[in-house]
């Protein structure tokens, strides 16, 4: 498929359908949408199949590269972690437009465009090889969200819109400078160029910050957090599962693509200071989470506590924390939004995300209860699910570099049994206690091709994730090579006995103090 | 052939899940048990080769699952004669409590979805015992806590079921986190989770030193100690066994499968599996001998005052675990697991029992309502009976002759004392809990089967008596009153049935098993030659000290033998001889009574010092960090500050503030880009 612009065309067809979108009526435009997201499925599944994961060819693949003005280019390509990254949104979509289907009755035309145009955005985000490209669309992907949550959210919208939009925005102001200061430096806005480039360390620390600033934000880390509840909490169903499933997983990449490898000696400078933001995550929003009484909000903390095992394993500085966290952002983006999936299937039949209205569900609803525990033991993070292998390898490469980071972020799949365990409690078992959610029928057949793919998905990459993890290791590895010289040693050094045998003491070699990692917070 | 051993109870569970009531209950049943038993009759034979010696250790692989760099995963299935012991204990267990819940869930309308997760607790169990490298174990570990936490769960509409499936997740999954931490430092020191590797690389680390939590310590310690609070976990040994009592909401037969015979005893399989590793720390074998013997005293005191059936049996159960502990932690792994092999046996013929007697009895489960059930359900009783002589320990012990428990719990007593150190404490305290253990089993059949009938104390009873006689609500209030005021002796005109053959054949199978499984194996699994050549590496046995067991003073011999006696002479004196010992006990002692009736107010501890804190704490990182500082300071601090900047007062619209935001952000953005290029 060489020279084929594979990647363009994935981003024209949700562009066309969003346009087509517009002037038709309620029933067209839902077909329409649906048809484009699975079409450009197909064309992520052709990329997948036609990418070289041998690990042997170019590491950025399907470029296309077309001058628009200046340095500034219509520069787009992908490696293995953005090609995985657009399988979990192109897999996603065509979900979010079903999930979709009978919940949206206002202007549904508009509401399938947002929704195409934000597929065209994060296709573009993971796609762009270029600074500024990557830029346009990472911030004007704000937009359609900031749309679906202000026009289709609940009663709080406008609020709920107006702080996620304000949260976002602040971040990427001085992400935007600190953009033009690089190209400016560095005399290219190619972002592999740029990914090779060494800055002086000192100024890498400005504008490791500056990135931080807005990543942080999408990620979202702690303090910097409190925008995800209500927009979750306010967002329709949909919206909850794509800004839970592909948004932020943006910032993530962002860390990944920018943040490590452009600065690397002030990533692990700065390392400490993500590591205690990401500690508090855990344990705070984890207990924030075991008290909520909001369905959404419970899962929207639960999501910020995943997210800090996701910077944990980033800042890890090794191939199984990096490699971990990617696991963990693809296996949240399943499994969080198939978990706002079951809350949409309730939220339809009640319209209300009180728990304490439900209860006693697996009675009448036996189907739902099944498909809503399977889920519910993803998200705890149970061996065999996705999340597992992802929560596994990003704990295991943090404790390389602190094992007091390890321990607190482990204490997560403690809280996070409790809080899921006691969500579920309350929804599917005890006595049916309210007659109104006693009859509510179980999943129809929509609902259930909506949960069953993910869930399968969810099980494929539990058991055998090495279909996911081939084509990111070689990238991850290259980010691992260029992060090595600065990597902070592990506070774990072996030091050998009295009698002792050569060529165990592979961790002697490390002669540093471990950094202070109990000063981070 | 393990593949199938295995994979069957996967495909049995999935079908009968997915399938639930479309499938109907009768296929679900003939799916499950059926697979159950080829499983068993499969891993029979491998055992017997074991046996006989002519079986090697093998290893099936399957697939990769987790490779990143050094770190590599792979799905595969282990035999050799650990593995194999498990095998049978496991599917047959399975197997027969399979079959004997055809009998018991007859009743439940909700039976595919029962037999669902027995199978697929089955799977997850062998998963665990087949684990060729730590994560598996690890699969097998979290999937039969799965299980556990789904079948004690199985009554979903009980507040009380509800409660103890998630304490059992959740305290499980604190043992998880030493589990995790522990593949974690054995992956940073030895490069590899295959287990053969590690074991074979342990013994070189020993004296080196590692830092952990800024601090240095033995690196064999470490690991094994972190690994070990994941087998706590799993086993409930004192600190983390609050989860196994309450376990006992589910239905008997989980409890006889999951919390007596099987999946509690992974902690001990975990030890004896890695043994080669533990032999390396002595600090780490202390600390389990130390927490065996203590967990195995704690459970003996509080089971001797319980009044619930099950419970007595599930503290008997903890306080056998503790036994086990110690074993492996004086080194006699494979004093352990022959404990864990006859233990499996009786105990779940216990449990059986107990379930046929709450059958009989119309779900009554407290004792105190029994009384005179021997002539009723005379098979019940007898079976009963011969797992009691099991437990307590009924033998010979010149002679060498006896029931399953009397081969190894004298085993693990005389190695203890053989082994000296922390072992001759243990030794004392397991012979004194091998006196409670006699006396409240001991008391469970005497007040089970001998003395008056005391049936019309229940509610139970009165219920089924009344639907019976289409009685009135104002008899059941009555009935109610007596319960709480004075003991009612008599019938009440109820009449127990014995249960259905479905139920009596696994007790009966079982019971062979506790009379007989002593005498038939225990050469190989402890004999000082037997044991090196059935073992064959697959834990660490220490042939000497098995020497030194069987060579102990004769006074040692006749401790166990003593104290069985004494307390079944304590007992019979109690509950037959004079009735009215038990309450003049309690009044006399009455704060010993009350602290062992409260379990040692271990819960209570736990709900002052974590439940209600994590609450707390939540609602306060809620309410004051987010909403109280965050947002106030944060976004709404900013919208409140733009608004008055601007003079323009509720106007807190949208539209509006993308201009403010984005004025009040270049400003500050030109602030840091002064301060970065200054």
């Amino acid at each position: 498929m060489d020279g084929f612009p594979i990647l363009s065309l994935m981003m024209a067809v949700p562009m066309a359908g969003a346009i087509a979108c517009l002037f038709v009526g309620a029933n067209s435009a839902r077909w329409i949408a649906l048809i484009a997201t699975l079409v450009d499925f197909v064309l992520g599944m052709a990329l997948w199949a036609n990418f070289d994961q041998s690990g042997g060819g170019a590491q950025w693949q399907f470029q296309e590269y077309a001058p628009i003005f200046g340095k500034f280019a219509w520069a787009l390509g992908i490696d293995g972690i953005a090609l995985m990254l657009i399988a979990l949104t192109v897999f996603l979509m065509p979900i979010c437009i079903g999930a979709s289907w009978n919940a949206i009755e206002k202007r549904v035309g508009e509401y399938m465009a947002a929704f195409l145009f934000m597929e065209v955005l994060m296709i573009g985000v993971f796609t762009a090889q270029d600074l500024y490209l990557f830029y346009i669309m990472f911030e004007a992907g704000l937009i359609p969200m900031y749309l679906i949550i202000g026009i289709w959210g609940g009663a709080d919208r406008i609020y709920a819109s107006y702080k996620f939009f304000l949260y976002t925005l602040f971040g990427s102001v001085l992400m935007l400078i600190a953009m033009m200061w690089m190209v400016h430096e560095a005399g290219t806005t190619e972002i592999p160029v740029l990914m090779a480039y060494n800055f002086d360390p000192h100024v890498q620390t400005w504008l490791f910050l500056a990135f931080f600033a807005s990543f942080a934000v999408k990620m979202p880390m702690w303090p910097v957090h409190t925008w995800l509840p209500d927009a979750h909490v306010q967002a329709p169903t949909a919206g909850s599962v794509i800004l839970a499933g592909v948004l932020l997983k943006m910032g993530g990449y962002g860390f990944i693509r920018f943040s490590l490898p452009m600065f690397p000696e002030a990533s692990a400078q700065l390392a400490p200071l993500v590591w205690g933001l990401s500690m508090v995550a855990v344990v705070y929003t984890s207990l924030v989470a075991l008290v909520q009484s909001d369905m959404k909000k419970l899962i929207a903390y639960s999501s910020v506590a995943h997210m800090a095992i996701v910077t944990v394993g980033l800042f890890a500085f090794n191939q199984a924390g990096i490699e971990g966290a990617m696991m963990v952002m693809l296996g949240h983006g399943l499994v969080a939004g198939a978990l706002f999936l079951c809350v949409g299937v309730i939220y339809d039949r009640l319209h209300t995300r009180e728990i304490a209205r439900y209860g006693g569900l697996s009675i009448n609803m036996p189907r739902y209860a099944m498909l809503f525990l399977f889920f519910t033991m993803a998200s705890v993070g149970l061996p065999g699910t996705s999340n597992f292998v992802g929560e596994f390898l990003a704990l295991m490469g943090i404790y390389q570099a602190s094992t007091w980071v390890a321990l607190v972020c482990t204490t997560g799949i403690i809280l996070g049994a409790a809080y899921m365990l006691y969500l579920y409690r309350r929804i599917c078992y005890g006595e049916q206690v309210n007659a109104d959610a006693a009859a509510m029928p179980d999943l129809s057949g929509r609902e259930i091709w909506l949960l069953a793919p993910i869930a399968a998905v969810v099980l494929w990459m539990g058991v055998y994730p090495e279909s996911f993890l081939k084509p990111m290791r070689p990238d991850i590895l290259a980010l691992e090579a260029r992060l090595a010289p600065a990597a902070p040693a592990g506070d774990s050094k072996i030091k050998m006995g009295a009698p002792k045998p050569a060529g165990e003491a592979h961790e002697e070699a490390h002669h540093e103090e471990a950094p202070a990692h109990g000063e981070a917070h | 052939m393990i593949q199938l051993i295995v994979l069957l109870p996967l495909l049995a569970a999935a079908i009968a899940g997915l399938g639930n009531k479309a499938l109907g209950k009768l296929p679900a049943k003939i799916l499950t048990t059926g697979a159950l038993f080829i499983s068993c009759a499969l891993s029979w034979p491998i055992f017997i080769s074991f046996l006989t010696g002519s079986a090697e250790a093998h290893v099936t692989p399957l697939f990769t699952w987790i490779q990143s760099g050094s770190f590599d995963a792979q799905w595969a299935l282990r035999v050799d004669a650990m593995t194999a012991v498990m095998l049978v204990v496991i599917t047959s267990v399975s197997s027969l409590v399979h079959l004997y819940s055809w009998g018991y869930m007859d009743e439940e309308p909700d039976q595919p979805r029962f037999f669902a997760y027995l199978s697929l607790f089955t799977f997850a169990m062998l998963m665990l015992v087949t684990a060729n490298n730590l994560l598996q174990m690890f699969f097998g570990w979290e999937g039969v806590g799965l299980a556990s936490y789904l079948l004690i769960g199985f009554w979903f509409r009980k507040p009380s079921a509800n409660a103890a499936a998630i304490k059992a997740f959740v305290v499980n999954r604190v043992g998880d986190l030493g589990f995790m931490m522990g593949i974690f430092g054995t992956y940073l020191v030895f490069n590899t989770i295959s287990i053969p590797e590690i074991l074979e690389m342990a013994p070189s680390m020993t004296g080196s030193t590692i830092g952990f939590l800024g601090h240095r310590f033995d690196t064999m310690t470490v690991l094994c100690l972190l690994l070990f609070v994941g087998a706590m976990g799993k086993s409930a040994q004192l600190g983390l066994h609050t989860w196994l009592p309450d376990a006992m909401e589910g239905p008997t037969p989980v409890s006889a499968l999951i919390h007596a015979a099987t999946m509690v005893t992974a902690g001990v399989f975990m030890v004896c599996r890695l043994s080669p590793m533990f032999e390396t720390s002595a600090t780490a074998l202390t600390v389990v001998t130390y927490v065996g013997a203590a967990t195995c005293l704690f459970a003996a005191t509080v089971g001797t005052v319980q009044t619930d059936i099950k419970r007595v049996i599930a503290y008997s159960t903890c306080s056998q675990l503790g036994y086990m502990f110690f074993a492996a932690g004086v080194g006699a792994y494979g004093a352990a697991m022959f404990h864990l092999f006859t233990h499996a046996f009786f105990k779940a013929l216990l449990f059986l029992g107990a379930g046929s007697v709450i059958h009989a009895m119309h779900h009554e489960q407290d004792m105190r309502c029994y009384g005179a059930l021997r002539k009723e359900i005379p098979i019940t009783f007898w079976t009963m009976t011969l797992g009691t002589l099991a437990i307590t320990g009924v033998g010979l012990p010149l002679v060498g002759v006896g029931f399953a428990g009397f081969y190894s719990k004298d085993g693990i007593l005389e190695a203890a004392y053989a082994a000296g150190g922390a072992g001759t404490g243990a030794f004392l305290v397991g012979i004194f809990a091998a006196l409670l253990t006699s006396f409240y089993s001991w008391r469970l059949v005497f007040l089970t089967f001998f003395g008056k009938a005391r049936w019309a104390a229940s509610e139970h009873i009165q219920h089924a008596l009344h639907d019976a006689h289409g009685h009135d609500d104002h008899h059941d209030d009555h009935a109610h009153d007596d319960h709480h005021h004075a003991p009612v002796t008599g019938t009440g005109g109820y009449h127990p049935h014995e249960s259905p053959w479905v139920m009596l054949v696994p007790l009966i199978v079982l019971s062979l098993g506790a009379v007989f499984a002593g005498f038939l194996f225990h050469d190989q699994f402890i004999g000082a030659e037997g044991g090196i050549e059935f073992w064959k590496g697959a834990l660490s046995f220490d042939s000497h000290l098995m020497h030194a067991a069987h060579e102990v003073p004769t006074w040692v011999k006749f401790a166990p033998f003593t104290v069985m006696l004494t307390g079944l002479l304590i007992a019979w004196l109690a509950y037959i001889k004079n009735t009215d010992w038990p309450q003049r006990f309690v009044a006399t002692f009455t704060g010993l009574y009350t602290f062992l009736l409260n379990k040692w107010y271990f819960d209570e501890l736990y709900n002052v010092l974590f439940v209600k804190p994590a609450f707390a704490i939540g609602r306060f990182f809620w309410k004051f960090g987010d909403v109280g500082f965050i947002d106030r300071f944060g976004p709404n601090g900013l919208a409140a500050l733009v608004v008055q900047g601007n003079k323009v007062t509720r106007r807190l619209q949208s539209g509006y503030l993308y201009t403010y935001a984005l004025v009040m952000l270049i400003g500050l953005a030109a602030a840091a880009t002064w301060a970065m290029t200054r």
